[in-house]
């Protein structure tokens, strides 16, 4: 049983019917296999339709699925050995990064990712992706061992943006993001990231100044929300899905705009139907990339790094 | 010896004078504490408050006449990248928002930049404008930033930012949350040449650049009030639900957080700024070769263009004529 977005209404639709047929036909008196093999037909045919022209708004929504694989996901997939570290040696640990070490294809690694949680106690526990200064400090900890015993860098990208409160302020938040920024142009290993799902301004780019960024086919990327786009510059909260367009915030429009490298397609329907497949997707990219990666010197990887960001400065939609 | 008179060169005078300022608008009423100041007063105080001390928010142009050793200073100038990269239009487009900032400004973009001396030091200062789109960063910025820092590194300069900014500038979309990461390296540029790398921090930073480079000094000045942090205060009222505490986000509370070095009013920022350098530029002044000490002023006199005499601290005192 999925949840469905509200622009799924009509595959909900049949798909409902065709569970009702199941259900219906568990007694054995109707043979349903031909009805069940044509609606799922039509099923697959509509969920290409909508998918492949999904709107921005639409996507920010699908990049936001709760159903969605989200860091842990990946890391318990992908990751041997995973091995979670904890803290930031300063104030605390924060569940809304998690990160450590393991095994990608059997080579070490350091992973960090914003967590948002799969059920509302692990979203409450995970402060919903929302990272504070400690989370921050403790992935420029991760990244500066990465970098002492030369393991890549692999970060998952998928947090609303850093979390907005009192205690966060106090702690410097604006601080931890500019030094996270600062540690990730630092590193001299092999950096790749992921935006998996929602990549939410500074606290996205804090853990996302990599060698290769890479998005999942329906993620979005943006230096504001639709809604807080919407609710400055238009003063109306309700104008999110016009704001969605107007930031150019998919992986397309990224792509075309130069600031990412590849984009993995995601299964039909997206990668909340097909879980298990878009978390393979995803390692296949990663495995790629950082076999390109390795091909370089440290003081390379570094310079090529900056190099790139460097550019970003004369892009633009022709 | 009056420390305004002998501040307030003629071309400071002319910058801050009858320029702008419309002849009609003499008075100013102080967003602290709502009196009336009057324009002269505004002027020789250095926009502060003579009954408040409220420091009210300057142009970037102010702030570079201020800093430089008889408001003397040559522009830097570089290429400004293509306007409106996503052709941003929200209830208007971006491009006559950027066009209508231009007139009003006189201005390319919210970042102005100049290398020239801090009594008699080398000195590069980067100063934006709040009055441009609210400060905002975007590609251009990140352009002039990057222009500025490199300056510093060629001519061996300190490197002084003077962020007042709302954060990102939105209608550049992605490319404006890049410029975080393009600035940070420019700064870090700065840093790796050995070479001093200051923030003054003025009302308000906030987002994006306060999340990047205008943290990442080796030195975080603020003025007294001033508005600093990453998220906007309503923002934090809405998910808190609560009202904030006193005083939050205030330069002040900052510097009592640990993020801050110091708090340093307006009259006496020119003064910190040039001991500050001296400090970090010259550490061994008084030294020769034969190892024998000799006086300061007279040796600083021989390796640098003279030095304007100044009143270490002194801070313009309303009624000090
Ligand atoms: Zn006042």
């Amino acid at each position: 049983m999925h949840n469905y977005l509200d622009f799924e209404k009509p595959i909900a639709e049949l798909e409902g019917k065709i569970e009702e047929l199941r259900h219906l036909s568990s007694d054995g008196q109707m043979n349903i296999a031909d009805e069940v093999g044509k609606m799922q037909a039509k099923v697959d045919k509509l969920l290409v339709t909508t998918y492949q022209k999904l709107t921005p708004w639409q996507k920010t929504q699908v990049a936001r699925h709760h159903d969605r694989p989200h860091a842990m996901d990946y890391i318990n997939s992908l990751i041997d050995d995973f091995t979670p570290l904890a803290g930031d040696r300063q104030f605390a640990e924060d569940p809304a990064v998690v990160g450590g070490m393991g095994r990608f294809r059997g080579q070490s690694v350091v992973v960090i990712g914003n967590e948002k949680g799969s059920d509302t106690v692990a979203r409450v526990r995970h402060n919903f992706g929302m990272a504070k200064p400690e989370g921050y400090r403790k992935a420029q900890r991760l990244m500066k061992l990465a970098d002492r015993f030369n393991l890549p860098v692999i970060t998952l990208v998928d947090t609303p943006g850093a979390y907005p409160g009192v205690e966060a302020e106090a702690r410097g938040q604006a601080e931890a993001i500019a030094r996270s920024i600062e540690v990730c142009f630092g590193i001299k290993v092999p950096f790749v990231s992921v935006v998996i799902g929602e990549g939410g301004s500074g606290g996205a780019i804090a853990l996302a100044a990599a060698n290769v960024v890479v998005m999942m086919e329906h993620s979005v990327y943006s230096v504001i929300s639709p809604e807080g786009c919407a609710s400055i510059l238009w003063r109306d909260g309700d104008m999110a899905e016009t704001a969605a367009g107007a930031l150019k915030l998919t992986a397309q429009d990224l792509a075309d705009l130069g600031v990412i490298d590849a984009i993995v397609a995601e299964p039909l329907g997206g990668a909340h139907r097909e879980r298990e497949q878009a978390i393979q997707s995803v390692g296949k990219e990663i495995d790629k990339q950082l076999a390109e990666l390795a091909a370089l010197p440290g003081d390379a990887l570094r310079s090529a790094r900056r190099e790139k960001f460097l550019k970003m400065g004369t892009n633009g939609l022709a | 010896m009056n420390w305004l008179r002998e501040f307030v060169r003629p071309k400071l005078k002319r910058l801050v004078g009858a320029g702008k300022e419309m002849p009609d608008n003499l008075w100013h009423k102080c967003p602290g504490c709502s009196q009336m100041i009057f324009h002269r007063d505004l002027e020789k105080y250095l926009h502060v408050c003579q009954h408040c001390g409220h420091h009210l928010r300057i142009g970037a142009d102010k702030r570079l006449a201020m800093l430089f050793d008889e408001g003397a200073f040559e522009k830097i100038t570089w290429d400004v990248p293509k306007p409106d990269p996503l052709k941003f239009k929200d209830t208007e487009t971006y491009a006559a928002r950027l066009k209508s900032a231009r007139a009003k400004t006189g201005d390319q973009d919210a970042l102005i930049a100049g290398v020239g001396r801090m009594n008699g030091l080398p000195v590069v200062v980067a100063a934006l404008n709040f009055a441009f789109m609210g400060g905002s960063m975007g590609q251009a910025m990140g352009a002039g930033l990057l222009a500025a820092a490199r300056k510093a590194v060629d001519e061996k300069a300190a490197f002084v930012v003077i962020p007042s900014s709302g954060g990102a500038r939105m209608q550049e979309g992605i490319l404006s949350l890049m410029q975080m990461a393009r600035t940070t390296i420019a700064v870090d540029e700065v840093k790796e040449a050995g070479l001093p790398y200051i923030v003054v921090l003025t009302d308000p930073t906030t987002g994006g650049v306060s999340a990047s480079y205008a943290m990442l000094g080796d030195i975080h000045i603020a003025e007294p009030g001033a508005v600093i942090g990453f998220a906007g205060q309503r923002v934090i009222e809405q998910t808190i639900r609560e009202t904030l505490p006193e005083g939050f986000q205030r330069a002040e509370y900052l510097l009592e957080h640990g993020m801050v070095d110091m708090v340093v009013p307006r009259g006496e920022l020119r003064d910190t700024l040039a001991r500050v350098i001296d400090m970090l530029l010259n550490p061994e002044p008084g030294r020769r070769v034969d190892g024998s000490d000799q006086d300061i002023d007279l040796l600083e006199g021989e390796i640098l263009p003279p030095a304007r005499s100044h009143r270490p601290g002194a801070a313009p005192v309303p009624g000090d004529d």
